[in-house]
C-alpha cells in the first residue's frame, strides 16, 4: 500500500487519510456576486499536473497540505497548513 | 447457409472482413468533427449521419477505437434513476437498446436480466421506495420487493449478509440488462463508415482554432483541419481539451475500477446492485463475475489498478455470496471518470459557437451511448439543445441549479 508523510505522524498508510480537497481562496460570500460564489462551488482545474491539496490523517483529525502529481500519482511534498497561512487563508 | 459455410471452408482465400475503412489521411475541413471514438463519439457519428443526412465527418481517436471507457465499463443498462430528467432521457435510451442489434445488424449479446438494488437499511428502502414511484410515474418498470423475492430471484445470495448488514428488500427493475460493449463501439463504427463517415484511429487533438468566439479548425498530430463544428467525447479527458479553448467545468477526474472472475457455469441471472456495500455484480454471456464498486477517493489521471480496491470488493462480494472464496480473480483494470458534482452529465451547447459537448459521464455513460448518440447528434446538427437534455447544461452550475441525481447513479453514497 501507498505511504503518505504525514507532517504530524510520519509515513502512514494510505487508508488512514482522506483528501480534503483543491487548496483555494475561498471569497467573502457578504460581498462576492453570486457568479464569483458559484465560480468558487463548481470552477475547477481538472488538467493533470502538480496541485496543492488538503488531506487529513483521519485517526489524528489532523489536516495539511500535500503537493501531489495527479498524473503520476506520486506526493512531491507534506507540510503543516502553517506554513502556508499568509499566502492563502 | 450450410451451402454457403462449404464454399467458404473449401475456398482458397478467407479475407477477413472488415469492421470500418481506414483512411489513409485528414483532409483539409470537415463538416463536423468529433473528438473521441468510442460508444458516445461514434454513435453521434451514426445518428448525424443517419437521421441529419450530415456525413462529411471525421471521427478523431487518439488511441484505439472504443479503447477508452466503452470498454472499460461494467456493461450495465439500466433507466430506474431518481431525477424526472435522468429517468426520461435513460428511458428512451432503453427503448433504443432494445432495438439496437438489429438496427446495427450486429449481435450486441443485449441480454435482459433484471436489476436488484438491495436495501440493507430502512434509508436504503426509502430511496427504493422514491426511485420506484418516480420511474413509475414516467412508465418505467420498477417496484419495491421484499427479502423473500430476492432470495427467489437468487437463491444462493446470503440474505443475511453474513449477519451485520442483512438484506430487508430491493428495487427490482425487470428492463435491466447487459450488453457486449466492444460491440457497440464496432456496431456504431461500421454504421457510420457505411454511410461516408471517416473514422482516424491514432489521431491526436494538439489545439482548438476559435475565431470571434466561435470554432474554426482543429490542430492535430496529423495537421490541421477546418470545421466549424466539433463535438467533444473524451471522458476522463475532457479538462484537457477544455482548456484549450478556455472554457471551466466542474468536472473532477477519478480512475473508477472493476474487475472480473474466471468464467463460471452460469448460475447469476440477475444484476446485483448494493450502495450500502459499495459493490455490484452480474454474469457476462461467457461466464464470468464482473465486478465493480466505487470510484477512487481522490483526483487521478491514471488506469492504474490497487490492491486495496481488489481487497475491499473481494470482501463485502463474500458478504453478499460467500460460495465465492475459491473464484480466482482474473483481471482488473480502471477507467478514468469524468465526475460532476450533482452526479449528471454535461451535455449540449458551450458559450463557444459550434463546440458541442458530451462529458460528465462519470460512472454511467455507457447504458446513455445510443441516446447520447441521437440527443448530441441533434444539437450539433440543428445548433439547439435537444429537448431531453436541457436539465444537463454546462451552464446550470453557474445558475446553481443542478439536476441531483447521485442517489441513484453511483452506489459510494
Amino acid at each position: 500500500m501507498k505511504l503518505i508523510t504525514c507532517p504530524l505522524n510520519g509515513p502512514r498508510p494510505l487508508l488512514e487519510f482522506v483528501c480534503g480537497g483543491e487548496l483555494r481562496d475561498m471569497p467573502d460570500p457578504d460581498l462576492c456576486s453570486d457568479g464569483e460564489w458559484a465560480a468558487y462551488l463548481f470552477k475547477r482545474d481538472s488538467t493533470p499536473g502538480v496541485k496543492r491539496e488538503w488531506w487529513c490523517h483521519i485517526p489524528s483529525g489532523y489536516w495539511f497540505i500535500a503537493e501531489r502529481d495527479t498524473a503520476a500519482d506520486v506526493f512531491l511534498k507534506t507540510y503543516d497548513a502553517a506554513d502556508i497561512r499568509g499566502a492563502a487563508p | 447457409m450450410p451451402h454457403r459455410l462449404l464454399r467458404f471452408a473449401f475456398a482458397r482465400r478467407h479475407p477477413e472482413p472488415r469492421m470500418f475503412r481506414e483512411p489513409a489521411r485528414l483532409r483539409d475541413g470537415y463538416e463536423v468533427v468529433i473528438i473521441g471514438g468510442g460508444g458516445h463519439g461514434l454513435a453521434a457519428a451514426y445518428y448525424l449521419a443517419r437521421d441529419h443526412g450530415i456525413r462529411d465527418i471525421a471521427v478523431l481517436e487518439k488511441g484505439y477505437l472504443g479503447g477508452g471507457n466503452t470498454a472499460r465499463n461494467t456493461t450495465i443498462i439500466r433507466s430506474n434513476y431518481l431525477t424526472p430528467e435522468g429517468v426520461q432521457f435513460y428511458d428512451a435510451s432503453m427503448k433504443l437498446w432494445q432495438e439496437l442489434s438489429t438496427e446495427l445488424d450486429f449481435n450486441l449479446f443485449f441480454s435482459t436480466r433484471g436489476h436488484l438494488t438491495l436495501a440493507h437499511s430502512d434509508a436504503d428502502l426509502r430511496t427504493a421506495r422514491w426511485r420506484a414511484e418516480v420511474n413509475k410515474h414516467f412508465g418505467v418498470r420498477s417496484e419495491v420487493v421484499d427479502a423473500a423475492f430476492v432470495k427467489k430471484l437468487v437463491p444462493q445470495i446470503d440474505i443475511a449478509c453474513g449477519g451485520h448488514t442483512p438484506i430487508v428488500g430491493a428495487l427490482y427493475h425487470a428492463p435491466g440488462a447487459i450488453a457486449r460493449h466492444d460491440a457497440v463501439a464496432w456496431g456504431y463504427a461500421r454504421g457510420a463508415d457505411r454511410q461516408g463517415v471517416e473514422i482516424h484511429q491514432g489521431v491526436e487533438v494538439l489545439g482548438l482554432d476559435v475565431r470571434d468566439g466561435a470554432m474554426a479548425g482543429v490542430r492535430t498530430s496529423r495537421g490541421d483541419i477546418k470545421t466549424k463544428k466539433v463535438l467533444c467525447a473524451v471522458a476522463g479527458s475532457t479538462p484537457r481539451i477544455l482548456r484549450m479553448i478556455g472554457l471551466a467545468s466542474p468536472l473532477a477526474i477519478h480512475p473508477l475500477q472493476a474487475m472480473v472472475t474466471e468464467p463460471l457455469k452460469p448460475w447469476l441471472d440477475p444484476i446485483i446492485v448494493s450502495s450500502s456495500l459499495h459493490a455490484y455484480v452480474s454474469q457476462s454471456a461467457r461466464g464470468e463475475l464482473v465486478m465493480g464498486a466505487s470510484l477512487d477517493p481522490y483526483e487521478l489521471h491514471s488506469t492504474r489498478s490497487t490492491l486495496e480496491f481488489a481487497e475491499g470488493l473481494a470482501v463485502h462480494m463474500l458478504d453478499l455470496f460467500p460460495f465465492l472464496a475459491d473464484v480466482k480473480v482474473n483481471r482488473q483494470w480502471a477507467g478514468m471518470a469524468d465526475m460532476t458534482p450533482d452526479f449528471a452529465p454535461i451535455m449540449g451547447t458551450t458559450p463557444c459557437d459550434g463546440f458541442f459537448l458530451d462529458a460528465g459521464w462519470g460512472t454511467y455513460g455507457f447504458k446513455a451511448t445510443p441516446i447520447c448518440g441521437k440527443t448530441m447528434s441533434h444539437t450539433v446538427a440543428t445548433g439547439s439543445n435537444h429537448p431531453l437534455i436541457t436539465g444537463f447544461s454546462l451552464g446550470r452550475f453557474a445558475r446553481l441549479e443542478l439536476t441531483g441525481e447521485k442517489g441513484a447513479a453511483a452506489v459510494g453514497h
